[in-house]
């Protein structure tokens, strides 16, 4: 299985719409970092609004996958992370400390072009 | 008590899959979504040791009726290389795969009550119950 990454300008958009499996996970993480360097692309915005749970395991690799984007020079943010998904986490100790967030793809969007400057 | 779901862990597939029949059957009893993450979220966990720590090893899902309280309960057994000290891998960020270590401390947070037994070279089985309020 793999998560369609979509270009739109210079940014990359991802919809996690999958139950998603510990090898899915880690093909994502080595397709996004593909991509970035391909399209040369500086914010990338991934959407967990679908997602219903994220385990120690996925955190880490979402947690990777945006220190290994930052390394390349793009920016990542996290978004539509659902309340239980974010009670859940926090029960479990992980705080996802200096992964940018924003409650919505559109905010996303946004706080990724501030950061971009423009 | 009647077992509900009882999910072989021999790979990564059998992960979603225990956790998936643990959602379906903790909506069933009436979880709200918070309560169905935490129990979805602790089945990967106990599900992803049995897989990385002893290769295999099964993972049962039952309902609880109790003079009235509902519950459901997860039971984590395989027939692994055990843990060494229970008390090391119960404190947050302990791990020997280099992973968050946030799993046993973490699920035993997420449920309501949690018990751990396990003999080196025997195996080891983790008790856990979430009660419905």
């Amino acid at each position: 299985m793999r998560i369609p990454i979509l270009k739109l300008h210079e940014y990359l958009l991802i919809t996690i719409q999958v139950d998603l499996d510990d090898k899915t996970a880690l093909q994502f993480q080595e397709d996004l970092l593909e991509k970035i360097h391909n399209t040369g692309a500086k914010g990338v915005v991934i959407d967990l609004t679908s997602v219903d749970m994220i385990d120690s395991f996925i955190a880490k690799v979402l947690g990777d996958v945006v220190r290994m984007s930052n390394l390349m020079g793009a920016k990542v943010v996290l978004t539509g992370i659902q309340p239980a998904v974010a009670i859940t986490l926090i029960d479990l100790g992980i705080m996802l400390k200096n992964v940018p967030t924003a409650l919505d793809l559109e905010q996303g969007l946004d706080k990724l072009k501030q950061e971009l400057g423009g | 008590m009647n077992i509900q779901s009882c999910v072989e862990v021999r790979n990564e597939w059998d992960i979603v899959k225990a956790r998936q029949e643990g959602r379906n059957i903790a909506k069933e009893l009436g979880f709200g979504s918070v309560d169905q993450a935490r129990i979805t979220t602790a089945i990967s966990e106990l599900a992803r040791n049995i897989y990385l720590y002893a290769g295999k090893g099964r993972i049962e899902i039952s309902n609880l009726d109790s003079s009235g309280k509902i519950g459901l309960r997860i039971i984590a057994s395989d027939d692994g290389p055990g843990i060494k000290d229970i008390r090391k891998v119960m404190e947050d960020g302990f791990t020997t795969s280099g992973g968050l270590g946030a799993g046993l401390p973490g699920v035993k947070r997420l449920m309501d009550e949690f018990s751990i037994d396990s003999k080196e070279n025997e195996g080891t089985e983790i008790i856990t119950t979430k009660w419905l309020r």
